[in-house]
Formats: structure tokens, C-alpha cells, sequence
């Protein structure tokens, strides 16, 4: 049975008996949830029997960062969307640069459509990577699912990736049943999840009943890589050593259809909508839940006054290579889009690839001694 | 303000009859306050209860040994009237599978009548953690008469400090794992009034997690009375932790001899505590203090949820009946090193923990030495047995310093039924 949230009981107290204290939080949340806002909401539920009081228990629960600001709510179906639309509406304009509940966002996972992408320079370009997410039509997401569901997401994936092919070929590791040899080589391989230890995440329930139902799977040249029911139902990951984001995003594409198809098959295609694109647990992962990137070596611009003025308009932000909240080690970034939502796969990519190509230059130049004055890009 | 809840009172006559009856009666009665979607059932039947079953193979804890397909399969569409459900008494013990030698418990109750409505399973955890305690064929003493107690004063040259603590539910707001943010500051409305009105050495103040000063919190500290934000995964993964620091505080007498915590795992904890070994006068305080805020509570419409099949109702089943752990920290140099010594504290029914309290080390050979039972004895009993007990260990500890002979005591029987 999917988690359950005993709403009707609460509704015998008042608005102001339960709204929560969020004078201390700084999250989208809090910023969003006003006592009106809170007063509509409550009553409501989705069909599943997802409530308001379940969307925002993680950012109740973490009032976030003076600097950085977390989301703050999450959602528990494909509906949660709608019917908290009062919520996630604002939620979304804040996060993803105003986007409207009127606009409309562009899929686009023709990977012929990106141009260039393949002669990134190899000497600065260690590794190149592109992921997203994809939740399953038909089956609540991680803050709610049961076991049952989560199972059944599980056998589905199984299905779809073990009928891959030629490049695609590969092989399922259950977390629950893995050897410890094939725990060794997945750890040394970098693919291999741990049970989240994220507040943020934890206090959203996605850890619930682990590690049952929890896996990952990738391919014979360990060059796609799909990660089953951790933060959302699948994430799927295209990778490879070197500087050609054309060739992974090639295969990202590839890949992703393939699986999309063999869903559908069951009548059970990805959850899509033409306003929100790609439905997933967070709402900062809405559109695309594009995320393409880098790691290059940019030692002498990453120390240049005006690199985070550089990133910004070149719509781009930075990481330290341990991934997201984690520093820089010797002047090797982790340099990606930072929009999802609003513009399309390959647009996203695309900025990756020309941002990147430029920083490289700009590089170049600051080696020589040279000044990057002039080749500061306007705002994209 | 209890008008709102009133509606959910039972007089405690009524609460007796109730408890009387069988708990199948009871049980099939709540399965038509159902409040779920159509959507939500027609999911139930899409995954029948066997695709919803956890893997507990990898699991030690006694919801993991009690729960069969069977048990589960007749519970898991249940609901209390508060409607609180079967996965989530037990999302804790899934979470936590447990320790190969330390036997959690493994779920939780979000209400009073989860112990009813989901008894097929609670009532063999029960019997598990309570030595054979059969909740359907015996009654739990209630005594807190603390005048019956004899012999109360240890010796301070090795006894440095008593404590007596219990917990206490308010009848009518959800539990911890379960309760809205309005039933937790309700909690917290009726337990700072009550507290208020105690006097004399009694008298004492409230203090907001939420809104004290950095002062207090710092003061709070060094009297080592302040609680934390939960960290251990066996609370957290149960809910308790939601909404922190919302309607969670520290009560305190003035002479720091009565303390008070509100909504941290339980509605309220209770300790009474000094340093020194007069265990006589820290449980006749106890006594005194839990009967006045009983009654404090009661004038305002109020109660604590009790029954006489489990005495005092917590959170957790391994604290009902007494709720109660009386202990001291008490210097055991010689005898922590004999072989008997775990020998000697089972067969007196008590327990060990170093001085920081439970999964800590013992420093210097101080020891934390309390009573192992919590239900089926009263209170009164377990505080004399603790008595009695630390009273031997000290004997025993004296006699070695002497050179002389100790014995291990004949095992203390179970219960009187």
C-alpha cells in the first residue's frame, strides 16, 4: 500500500493550528507557502492519496542554507503537479528563471541537431557526461511508493534493459543480492549508489525500505549507466573518458529511446507533459532533468575575477568533480548547464559544448599571458 | 482549548470497558472508518498484500520475528481511526534491520489504538520483548505508592548519582511517529500549563527548543539536560524527528531535581534525578510529581493514556507498562572485573550501560545500573528490586575489597500471575 497520509484526520484543525513555522527557512518552499496558499491546499490530495503536507515535509524539516537555496518540496505522483499547482507554480517560476504555468517547454532528443561537440580539446577535457531522469507512467515516485510499486518499477526496468543490444548490451546489479567482487568493481568504476544520507532526501521518505527494489545497470563498455528507484525511477547516465560530448550525447539519445519504447510497449510510457517536459521527484529536474557536463582543467581562468560572470552568461555553472557540494581538486572542474526547464536537450547541450569550447580558449590565452578582455561573452 | 479534542475523550470507566473487550471486536471495527481514495484501493487490489511484503531475510529485530505473510496480509489494509497504518508502525523496523547482538524493536505505535487494531502483531513483539508478557491473558500493576519502598539510601562512597525516569502520552493526540504539527503544539499547550501549576520544590520553568536564548541553551547544556534533534536512523526512519524544532522543550524545577522533556520520542519524559544515592526521596518525587501533573492535566479535561493490559501507552513497545528506568551511577572497580558479573546483574534482573547512557562505555568502573523490565511489575516493584539489587552489587564489591567470598543471587522470577 502506498504510504499513507491520514489527511481527513487533520483537516478537524484549523489553517493556523497546523501551518508550519517557517520563519527561520530559506527555500523555495518557504519562500512560496504562504498561510493563504497553505489555508487552499490542505484539504486536497491526489488520487494516490498524496498530500500537501507530504510535498513540503522536506523543506519543513531542513530550513536550508543562508547562500544556497534548496527547493524545499517534492512531488509524490504525476498529479502532485496539478494539484498543488498553487505551490509548484511559484516554486517553479523561482527556480527556473520565471517560467510561466502558461509557457510551454520544447523536447528535443535529436542528437543529429547539435552541432560540433566532437573536437572538444582532449588536453583539457578529461571526461564528458550527460544524465537525466525518467519516472514511469503509472507508478507513484520515490517520497511515496510501496514496496509493491517500487518492485514492479524495478522488474519493468529490468525487462526494458536486458532487451538492449549491440552497444547497449549489458547487465542488472540488484543492490539487495550483488557479490562483494561485484560490489568491489562497481565502487572502483564509479557507478555504484549508496543509501542516501542527504537530509533533503532523507526526510522526503525516498530511502524508505531500503535496499529493496534498488539497482544498477550498465552496459558491457560501461559507457551508459541507468541507476534504478535512488532519487527518482531512473536515472540514465551516458559517459566516457575525453572531450567528445557529441558522441555521448549520441548515444544518450540512442539509448533513451530504446528503453522509452520497451516501456511503452507495456503501457507504460515516461511521464511528459508539454508544460513541465520530463516529470521527476524534484521539482529543480523538471523539463529535461538535463544535466551535461565536463570535467576540464582550467587552473588559470577558474582564478580570473570574472569567471563566475563568465559562467552565468554563458547559462553554465561549476562543480568540484566529487559532484554537487564538493570542491574543486587541482584546477579541474565540473563545468554543466544550469537550466532544465524551458529550453530543450540539445539547446541545453549545445551551451555546454560552446561555453566549454570558449573557456578552453580563454584559457589558452591566459597561458600566453595574454587578457580575455575582449572575448567575454554576452548574456545567452 | 481542549473543547476541540473533547470529542475524542473517553472517561477512563470507559476506556476500562473497552480494554475489556477482545481485541478481534475492536479490530474489525475500525476497518470501516476507512477514509482512502478509489484510487488508493484499487491499488490495493492491483498489489495484493504478498507484492507488499518486506524482505526482512537480512533482519534481526522483533518485528522482523514476529511478521509473517499471514500476520501481514490481514493488517496491511487496516487502519486506526486516526488513520494510521500497519507499513508505517513497522517503516522502522524495515529501515533498520537491526544488530547481530543487540535485538531492536522494530516498530512503533502512531496512536493509542494501533496497539489494538494491529495487536496480531504488536502483542507477540510484546511477548518477545517482555520476557512472555501474554497482554490478553494479564493485567499490568499500577503503583506509585512510594512510602512502600524500604531500604532506599545507598552507600555514597560508591552510589554517586539515583534517577528515576518514565514516559507519559496524553489520551487523544497522535503519538510522535504519527502527529500533525497542531497535536504536537497541543501536546505542548497542555504539558507547559500543567507543568506551571506545580509548586514548592516542585516549581520550575518552561523552555522552548525553538526560542531560547543562547544563554539558556548554553546553560541547558552544561546541566546536561538539553536534548538533540534525533540522529539515530531507529527515530528518525519512525518520523519523530518532523518539523524540528516545532513544539519540542525542557521543563525544569528550579533545584534541577524534576525535569521534564515535551515531544522529543515520547509526549512527555519524566525524570527525577540527584546526586548522591537517596533513591528513597528521587522516586517519592517522582511519585508526587507524576500524580501532580496527573491531576493538573485532569482539571482541564485531560488524561494519560493507561490501560491495565499495558499499563502506561508510549511510542515505543518496549517502554509500556512502567515506561520506568531507575537507575545509578554506582563505582564497581572490583567486581566489574569478576567473570559473575553479568551473571550476577541478570539473575537481579538489571542492566548495565556506561555513564553516558545507552550504547556508551563505562569510564573510571562507574557504571550505569538499572532495572531491565519495564512491564508486568509495577513501579514500586522494579524501584525496590533496584534497590535491593545495587544494595548486593555493593555488598559484593565490599566483600571483595576484603578478600572475602561472593555469591551469585538465585534468578529473580518473572511475574506473579
Amino acid at each position: 500500500m502506498t504510504k499513507n497520509c491520514h489527511n481527513d484526520y487533520k483537516m478537524k484543525f484549523s489553517t493556523d493550528e497546523e501551518y508550519p513555522d517557517l520563519l527561520k527557512h530559506n527555500n523555495h518552499m518557504s519562500k512560496a507557502l504562504t498561510r493563504e496558499i497553505y489555508d487552499k491546499l490542505r484539504s486536497k490530495s491526489t488520487p494516490s492519496g498524496f498530500t500537501l503536507d507530504d510535498c513540503i515535509q522536506t523543506g519543513v524539516d531542513n530550513p536550508g542554507h543562508p547562500f544556497i537555496m534548496t527547493v524545499g518540496c517534492v512531488a509524490g505522483d504525476e498529479e502532485s503537479y496539478e494539484v498543488f499547482k498553487g505551490l509548484f507554480d511559484p516554486v517553479i517560476s523561482d527556480r527556473h528563471g520565471g517560467y510561466k504555468p502558461t509557457d510551454k517547454h520544447k523536447t528535443d532528443l535529436n542528437f543529429e541537431n547539435l552541432k560540433g561537440g566532437d573536437d572538444l580539446d582532449p588536453n583539457y577535457v578529461l571526461s564528458s557526461r550527460v544524465r537525466t531522469g525518467r519516472s514511469i507512467k503509472g507508478f507513484t515516485l520515490p517520497p511515496h511508493n510501496s514496496r509493491g510499486e517500487r518492485r514492479g518499477i524495478e522488474r519493468l526496468s529490468i525487462e526494458a534493459l536486458n532487451s538492449l543490444e549491440g552497444e547497449f548490451k549489458g547487465k542488472y546489479y540488484p543492490l539487495k543480492d550483488m557479490t562483494e567482487k561485484e560490489q568491489e568493481q562497481l565502487i572502483a568504476d564509479h557507478f555504484l549508489f549508496d543509501k542516501p544520507i542527504s537530509p533533503l532526501l532523507l526526510a522526503a521518505g525516498m530511502a524508505r525500505d531500503w535496499p529493496d527494489a534498488r539497482g544498477i545497470w550498465h552496459n558491457d563498455n560501461k559507457t551508459f549507466l541507468v541507476w534504478v528507484n535512488e532519487e527518482d525511477h531512473l536515472r540514465v547516465i551516458s559517459m566516457q573518458k575525453g572531450g567528445n560530448m557529441k558522441e555521448v550525447f549520441r548515444r544518450f539519445c540512442v539509448g533513451l529511446k530504446k528503453i522509452e519504447e520497451i516501456f511503452k510497449k507495456h503501457n507504460h510510457g515516461f511521464m511528459w507533459n508539454e508544460h513541465i517536459g520530463y516529470v521527476l521527484t524534484c521539482p529543480s529536474n523538471l523539463g529535461t532533468g538535463l544535466r551535461g557536463g565536463v570535467h576540464v582543467k582550467l587552473p588559470k581562468l577558474s582564478t580570473h575575477p570574472k569567471f563566475e560572470e563568465i559562467l552565468t552568461r554563458l547559462r553554465l555553472q561549476k562543480r568540484g568533480t566529487g559532484g554537487v557540494d564538493t570542491a574543486s581538486v587541482g584546477g579541474v572542474f565540473d563545468i554543466s548547464n544550469a537550466d532544465r526547464l524551458g529550453s530543450s536537450e540539445v539547446e541545453q547541450v549545445q551551451l555546454v559544448v560552446d561555453g566549454v569550447k570558449l573557456m578552453i580558449e580563454m584559457e589558452k590565452k591566459l597561458e600566453k599571458g595574454g587578457s580575455i578582455d575582449d572575448m567575454i561573452p554576452a548574456q545567452k | 482549548m481542549a473543547s476541540t479534542f473533547a470529542h475524542m475523550m473517553s472517561g477512563r470507566k470507559a476506556v476500562l470497558a473497552l480494554a475489556g473487550l477482545s481485541a478481534g471486536t475492536l479490530a474489525t471495527g475500525y476497518i470501516m472508518s476507512d477514509s482512502r481514495s478509489t484510487a488508493a484501493i484499487e491499488k490495493m487490489k492491483i498489489y495484493p498484500p504478498s507484492a507488499d511484503f518486506p524482505d526482512l531475510r537480512k533482519h534481526n529485530n522483533c518485528m522482523a520475528s514476529a511478521l509473517s505473510p499471514a500476520i501481514y496480509s490481514r493488517l496491511r489494509d487496516k487502519l486506526t481511526p486516526n488513520g494510521w497504518s500497519l507499513d508505517q508502525c513497522i517503516q522502522t523496523g524495515v529501515d533498520n534491520p537491526g544488530h547481530p547482538f543487540i535485538k531492536t524493536v522494530g516498530m512503533v505505535a502512531g496512536d493509542e489504538e494501533s496497539y489494538e487494531v494491529f495487536a496480531d502483531l504488536f502483542d507477540p513483539v510484546i511477548r518477545d520483548r517482555h520476557n512472555g508478557y501474554d497482554p490478553h491473558l494479564m493485567k499490568h500493576p499500577t503503583d506509585l505508592d512510594s512510602s512502600k519502598i524500604t531500604s532506599g539510601l545507598f552507600d555514597e562512597r560508591y552510589v554517586l548519582s539515583s534517577r528515576v525516569r518514565t514516559g507519559r502520552s496524553i489520551r487523544g493526540l497522535g503519538l510522535p511517529p504519527a502527529c500533525s504539527r497542531a497535536e504536537r503544539r497541543e501536546v505542548e499547550r497542555v504539558a507547559a500549563q500543567a507543568l506551571s501549576g506545580l509548586k514548592g520544590d516542585l516549581a520550575g520553568r518552561y523552555y522552548s527548543l525553538g526560542e531560547m536564548t543562547e544563554e539558556e541553551q548554553q546553560r541547558l547544556i552544561d546541566d546536561h539536560f538539553l536534548f538533540d534533534k534525533p540522529v539515530s536512523p531507529l527515530l528518525t526512519c519512525a518520523g519523530m524527528a518532523r518539523d524540528w524544532p516545532d513544539a519540542r522543550g525542557i521543563w525544569h524545577n528550579n533545584e534541577k531535581t524534576f525535569l521534564v522533556w515535551i515531544n522529543e520520542e515520547d509526549h512527555t519524559r519524566v525524570i527525577s534525578m540527584e546526586k548522591g544515592g537517596n533513591m528513597k526521596r528521587v522516586f517519592e518525587r517522582f511519585c508526587r510529581g507524576l500524580k501532580e501533573v496527573e491531576r493538573l492535566i485532569q482539571e482541564r479535561g485531560w488524561e494519560f493514556m493507561w490501560n491495565e493490559r499495558l499499563g502506561y501507552i508510549l511510542t515505543c513497545p518496549s517502554n509500556l507498562g512502567t515506561g520506568l528506568r531507575a537507575g545509578v551511577h554506582v563505582r564497581l572497580p572490583l567486581l566489574s572485573k569478576d567473570p559473575r558479573f553479568s551473571k550476577i546483574l541478570e539473575n537481579l534482573r538489571l542492566q548495565k550501560r556506561g555513564t553516558g547512557g545507552v550504547d556508551t562505555a563505562a569510564v573510571g568502573d562507574i557504571y550505569d545500573i538499572s532495572n531491565n523490565d519495564r512491564l508486568g511489575k509495577s513501579e514500586v516493584e522494579l524501584v525496590q528490586l533496584v534497590i535491593d539489587g545495587v544494595n548486593y552489587l555493593v555488598e559484593c564489591e565490599k566483600k571483595l575489597e576484603k578478600g572475602q567470598e561472593i555469591k551469585v543471587p538465585a534468578p529473580i522470577p518473572q511475574f506473579k500471575q
